[in-house]
């Protein structure tokens, strides 16, 4: 048996577990890694904050389908990750956060950098590990990483004292799978339940299939189309479903909840029966839970049992694998056809899209939805978009039309701004070939704009689009809305991005006019490195339509009914 | 309604602080918990009991199962069980007469387990509402210290719950 260092096994198992990059910062506890490092064959990526080092692992695994790792030493480094390990739990992505500990000797006496990372980030982790002795280091790893894949994916975080990483240890990989008693990720689907699903389906006229990252993270794309159309049912999608179906799909309605179109939660309230698949009726696609869908039964379908009933009691729930079950539910289930229920929302359809500001004229101005929907267009819509939180990422959400699994990133359970740019990054390691987007608003992008050193350091080709409105922007669309216009800060004044993106040697732009979009885009596209481009876009627009926050999800306020320049009545110039 | 559940756990460090910190978490109100061994090695026993709902309690269960070092959860509002609680109760004796305590002492099967100058302690074991009433008597005649470990509770009859099982 080779001697190895505590320090080496952390490679080591890194290097079994098929990790290739690591995005970390180092600092005291976590030097012997650091050292260690140099020996094998994985990459680092330098980050400017800890922050980023997160969300570059999560942007790693959602784009990927993998598993991200950021590393970072004890007490500030690891704090500094909480914000990205709570982002990567609530949307169910597989991190792990790799952190040094102060010598297990002082653990518990307010050592230099010492912090108690595993209590502080117990409620955001799906697990943890608190590694004081060489050799837990190796089980704490493979368990690490089969938890943070497994089941529900989610963060896990492995806190490695710094004499386990000094000390040596006979040591050989171990390739026995992972047991851990406690833990079961895979639920056998029972017959009983299939059959009771496929019963709600038979008697359905009115179905609508709610479909959310779950069938993005079970790959079960193939098989919800399948079944949709096998059942002759329209499908609505959360904000981290799309691209899970085809937005072309002349079944797929498009986004549900606060800023969904009207016809899709008209289409919800209306429905006899919701088929929740891989997602969890949240506040935001739900709106008040009392008025919610009231005819319609449901069948919820999830990896996690402690989904089930949370937020919407089941008249019929499945817990496991979503592609499983749908495979299953295609065995059992026979052609339906429901066009009367297909014609009546379309009809609604054809009246709130009229209102879509795509049909305006162009008039020269530069609104955000125009710009999203032009980058749309011009990359033919098989970019990987990454948003940051705002209006920009609703407008996206609404004017991208996805058509692949994996092809927008976002954090939605949490609403992380700053997720954008390093998300991005880590994005574009996982998929070297693939057109990466980076969409930010003015607020956000300032928020982790240190990685823009991070992306030319590591010449990394990404494409930032900053939606520069000048505003806090969707804060000041609820201050407008509901607090009588009243802007407490939201205005920004905003450095010259331009100057910021050259400053980091990296190619930059502005755009003021619609005209200018596609030119800009194109250079953008064809550029070698990354490129930032500043769009000056309407300062007061706003998202429609909304569902105000607790409102009854059919009570939207709709697009106005005139030109979007009435509406807001400002001078885009 | 208050809800009594058993939870078998890996006995690991922060355990402990896993559960309790999961009920925080979620905004329940823990009543009582206590944890101790069993006959299995390696596994403690904890039993929790908290003021919720049916469905509050099943969203409870299914959030300990997702803690990877929950073995087995089981909910004993739903099924015949047997459920004791122990107290220590410290009670003032000087200056009155003691035949007053003593005869609680004889008619509750409480027993004195100490005696002091000024002060007499007793042990009270039993159903939680049996606790409660012996205490309740013995609050006129001045309590001066008081403890509780809780609840601890198995179901009746030849139902076993085990670790082993459903590993």
């Amino acid at each position: 048996m080779p001697t190895r260092t505590g320090a080496q096994i952390i490679w080591e198992c890194l290097v079994q577990e098929g990790v290739h990059t690591v995005f970390g910062y180092p600092g005291g506890a976590i030097l012997p890694a650091y050292d260690a490092m140099l020996d094998y064959p994985v990459r680092h990526v330098l980050v400017r904050h800890e922050q980023g080092a997160t969300h570059m692992a999560d942007g790693f695994a959602r784009a990927g389908g993998g598993v991200g790792v950021a590393m970072a030493t004890s007490g500030p480094g690891a704090t500094n990750m909480v914000t990205g390990i709570a982002t990567a739990m609530m949307d169910s992505s597989p991190i792990v956060c790799i952190t040094g500990q102060v010598p297990s000797k002082l653990i518990g006496y307010d050592a230099f950098q010492e912090t108690d990372i595993t209590g502080i980030t117990l409620p955001i982790t799906k697990h943890s590990y608190l590694v004081t002795r060489v050799e837990d280091i190796m089980p704490a790893m493979k368990e690490a990483f089969h938890l943070a894949k497994s089941g529900r994916p989610g963060p896990v975080l492995v806190d490695i004292t710094k004499d386990a990483q000094q000390a040596t240890f006979d040591w050989t990989w171990d390739a026995r799978p992972v047991q851990l008693p406690g833990y079961r990720p895979d639920f056998p689907i029972t017959r009983e339940d299939l059959a009771r699903a496929a019963e709600l389906i038979r008697e359905s006229q009115r179905p609508v299939i709610l479909a959310g990252q779950g069938v993005i993270q079970s790959g079960a794309t193939r098989e919800i189309i399948a079944l949709a159309e096998r059942i002759d049912a329209p499908i609505a999608m959360t904000l981290l479903g799309l691209g899970g179906v085809p937005a072309s799909h002349a079944l797929n309605l498009g986004m549900m909840g606060m800023h969904g179109e009207a016809w899709v939660n008209h289409a919800i309230q209306e429905a006899d029966l919701l088929l929740a698949f891989g997602m969890r009726f949240d506040d935001r696609v739900t709106g008040n839970i009392k008025t919610y869908a009231q005819q319609a039964r449901k069948i919820h379908v999830d990896i996690d049992p402690s989904e089930i009933n949370k937020n919407v009691r089941a008249d019929a729930a499945i817990v496991g694998d979503l592609r499983e079950t749908l495979a299953d539910l295609l065995a059992v289930l026979e052609p339906a056809d429901h066009e009367a229920w297909l014609a009546h929302i379309d009809r609604m359809k054809g009246d709130a899209a009229v209102r879509d500001i795509q049909k305006l004229p162009d008039t020269g101005h530069l609104y955000a939805a125009h710009v999203i929907n032009d980058i749309w267009r011009i990359t033919g819509g098989t970019a990987v978009v990454v948003t940051d939180v705002g209006q920009h990422q609703m407008w996206e959400a609404q004017y991208y039309h996805h058509e692949s699994p994996r092809s927008l990133i976002t954090s939605g359970g949490l609403g992380t701004m700053g997720f954008a740019v390093p998300a991005a990054i880590g994005a574009k390691i996982a998929r070297p070939d693939a057109e990466v987007w980076a969409i930010a608003g003015d607020g956000g992008f300032q928020m982790t704009q240190a990685e823009l050193a991070t992306a030319a350091q590591e010449g990394i080709k990404i494409n930032i689009a900053i939606i520069n409105n000048g505003y806090l922007g969707m804060v000041r669309q609820w201050q407008e809305f509901f607090y009588e216009r009243r802007y407490a800060a939201t205005p920004l004044r905003n450095p010259d991005f331009v100057k910021i993106a050259e400053a980091h040697g990296l190619e930059a732009y502005r755009v003021d006019t619609r005209n200018q979009v596609s030119d800009i885009v194109e250079r953008a596209r064809a550029a070698d490195g990354t490129v930032l481009i500043d769009f000056r876009v309407e300062q007061e627009d706003s998202v429609y339509p909304m569902v105000p926050a607790g409102a009854d999800l059919h009570a939207m306020i709709r697009r106005p009914e005139r030109s979007v320049l009435a509406e807001t009545g400002a001078d885009p110039s | 309604m208050y809800h009594t559940l058993v939870a078998l756990v890996e006995d690991k460090p922060g355990v402990l602080n896993r559960v309790a910190s999961l009920f925080r978490r979620r905004n329940f109100n823990i009543e009582s918990l206590t944890v101790g061994r069993t006959a299995e090695p390696g596994i403690s026993r904890m039993t929790i009991v908290i003021d919720s709902d049916q469905a509050s309690a099943e969203r409870v269960t299914a959030y300990l199962y997702k803690l990877v070092n929950v073995l087995q959860v089981e909910d004993l509002g739903a099924v015949p069980a047997v459920a004791r609680d122990l107290a220590l109760v410290k009670v003032a004796v000087a200056g009155h007469d003691r035949g007053a305590l003593l005869r609680v002492v004889d008619e509750t099967r409480a027993h004195i387990v100490d005696t002091g100058e000024q002060t007499m302690t007793l042990e009270i074991t039993g159903e939680p509402p049996h606790v409660d009433a012996v205490i309740s008597r013995l609050e006129p005649l001045g309590i001066v210290e008081m403890v509780r470990t809780g609840q601890v509770a198995m179901r009746r009859g030849d139902t076993t719950l085990s670790a082993a099982q459903y590993s």
